[in-house]
């Protein structure tokens, strides 16, 4: 299964706003890119045309991964507003 | 807004336990947690310990929402194609040590908070800090200030509020790993069948070797009342260092689908999928762990002892609450909550299990982290097995000759011994 589809399972309750924001001009400079590999969720994603980090943020778990993992600081990464994203019933 | 005697922020385990003491103190405490409720942002393996915690909480424990008591161990060592397996049962695990599912865990502890008295605004991100004469004086939530005498940092791995402070600087990757999980639900008896183990009772199987791909980490499965936990744990530093390493994600989907894994969740539905991180403070605990009207508690004070494939973090979570709560109190009676008075914070934290056993094993992170340990030896015992137990065409040795070969092959080296002698360590 992947991670796509394994994320439907999850209760997501989404603002509009990411919480999580993206310097390109610091991806450009960043080699190995470890965030396409790191996200348990697989939501980052590198456009090859304009070569841009993506990231659906609606479906990140708020592992904060991407942001240990980030060699170059390029990501500013918040938690989502209270009572926003990702809600677990288990845990 | 009145000034609290204490806002916690964070309703996990170490902010719950905090909250919980101040109430039963009878003084006034806040919660704010940014989940829709306590528990609904937690993610443990998980088991926690009751015997550490039961000096300090003996009332709690009857009715809180255990899934299994713990009575099986299983070790399982994995080389690419094959795996050998140490199972442990003793009369002595009674009552020793339970698997948890922390949404409904935390959610049953905020709820023993609010009985005592205490305040839980769920829904509630704090932002910053409130500092009144350079000293921290309470907390800011998107925008609203909330004044208090003490601030209880209990935010978890990442804690961003620790780092507010000064405390510590941002999370670096070789003090963190990345847990992957997923709940998988079966019946209470397939799951007692499959395991081999009487109703309430618990298995919990831990997996090392081939199945990181070569990253510091491993594998986990804990049975619950009727689910399973299954999850997979990746040092990040090593996970970087392994720039060949596949996507964690797809990491996990071949844990999953291995031979030794498969059966043992076949049939069940997958009912949510979750990622957190483990803090691997074992060698970090944050140094100061307070500051004037501020202190910090649980994995926000890198309290966890991440030891590859098994983590201790949620006594110590709730220690170390109770330990900030008992601070707390006596800076209220002396009316001083500066850091000379909150001090008394690191003392009761050296003195109980917490810092204790985080100095005992704070070596043993060196010693697992060694490549060695999740590539090499794993591997190298599945082969000697495989000699022992394979019949092929020509005539056979002699088992202690196949074994004292193995040996001979893989620990007559000054490698080896070295490996052996660091063992010491753990
Ligand atoms: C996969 C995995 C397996 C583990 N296995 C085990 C195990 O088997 N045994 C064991 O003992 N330990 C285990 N651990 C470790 C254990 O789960 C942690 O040590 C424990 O949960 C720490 O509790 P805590 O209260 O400090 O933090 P958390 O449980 O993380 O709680 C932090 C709380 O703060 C809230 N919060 C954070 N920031 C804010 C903010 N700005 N505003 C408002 N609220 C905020 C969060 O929403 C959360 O509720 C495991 C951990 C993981 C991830
Ligand atoms: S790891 Fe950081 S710097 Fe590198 S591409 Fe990803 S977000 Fe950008
Ligand atoms: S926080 Fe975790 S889930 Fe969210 S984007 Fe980062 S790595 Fe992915």
């Amino acid at each position: 299964m992947n991670p796509a589809e394994k994320l439907t399972l999850d209760i997501f309750k989404n603002d509009q706003e990411s919480h999580i924001i993206i310097r390109q001009e610091i991806c450009r400079r960043c080699a190995i890119k470890p965030c396409l590999r790191i996200c348990p969720g697989g939501l980052y994603s590198l456009n090859e045309e304009t070569q841009e980090i993506l990231v659906e943020f609606a479906g990140c778990l708020e592992c904060g991964s991407c942001r240990v993992a980030c060699p170059d600081g390029a990501l500013e990464w918040r938690y989502p507003r209270g009572g926003f994203g990702v809600q677990y019933r288990y845990g | 807004m009145e000034r609290m005697d204490a806002v916690v922020v964070g309703a996990g385990l170490a902010g719950l336990t905090c909250a919980y003491r101040l109430a039963c103190e009878g003084m006034q405490v806040l919660v704010l947690e940014r989940g829709d409720h306590p528990g609904s942002k937690n993610v443990t393996g998980g088991r926690i310990y009751l015997r550490p915690l039961r000096p300090y909480l003996p009332e709690l424990w009857d009715k809180a929402p255990l899934e299994r008591q713990v009575t099986k161990e299983v070790i399982t060592m994995m080389s690419a194609g094959a795996a050998f397996t140490a199972q442990f049962t003793s009369d002595k695990f009674r009552e020793h040590s339970y698997t948890i599912l922390r949404s409904r865990f935390d959610k049953w502890l905020g709820e023993r908070v609010v009985e005592r008295g205490g305040f839980i605004v769920p829904q509630r991100r704090v932002t910053d800090l409130l500092r009144e004469d350079g000293r921290i004086a309470g907390v800011v939530s998107e925008g609203e200030e909330i004044p208090a005498h003490v601030v209880v940092a209990a935010d978890g791995a990442l804690s961003l509020l620790a780092e507010q402070a000064g405390l510590r600087g941002p999370l670096a990757p070789r003090h963190a790993a990345v847990a992957l999980k997923e709940v998988i639900k079966l019946t209470p008896p397939v799951i007692e069948e499959r395991f081999g183990l009487s109703p309430g009772e618990g298995a919990a199987h831990l997996f090392f070797g081939a199945i990181t791909e070569g990253v510091f980490g491993g594998g986990f499965l804990y049975t619950n009342q009727e689910t399973v936990s299954l999850g997979l744990v990746l040092g990040i530093d090593s996970f970087l260092r392994h720039p060949a390493a596949r996507e964690t994600h797809a990491i996990f989907e071949a844990f999953k689908g291995r031979r030794e894994i498969a059966p043992l969740i076949k049939g069940g539905e997958l009912v949510e999928y979750s990622a957190h991180l483990i803090p691997e403070g074992g060698n970090k605990p944050v140094r100061q762990p307070y500051t004037d009207g501020f202190l910090v508690a649980g994995d926000a004070a890198g309290l966890a002892l991440n030891m590859g494939i098994t983590v201790r973090g949620m006594e110590f979570a709730m220690a170390s609450g109770y330990l900030a709560a008992q601070t707390v109190k006596q800076a209220k009676e002396k009316g001083d909550y500066s850091a000379t008075t909150l001090a008394a914070y690191a003392t009761l934290l050296k003195e109980s299990f917490v810092l204790k056993d985080m100095e005992t094993f704070r070596r043993s992170l060196d010693v697992l982290e060694n490549p060695r340990m999740t590539g090499f030896y794993p591997a190298w015992v599945c082969k000697v097995m495989e000699d022992v137990f394979w019949i092929g065409e020509g005539p056979k040795q002699r088992v202690s000759f196949t074994i004292w070969k193995g040996i001979r092959q893989g620990l007559f080296n000054l490698r080896a011994i070295k490996d052996l002698l660091r063992l010491r360590r753990i």
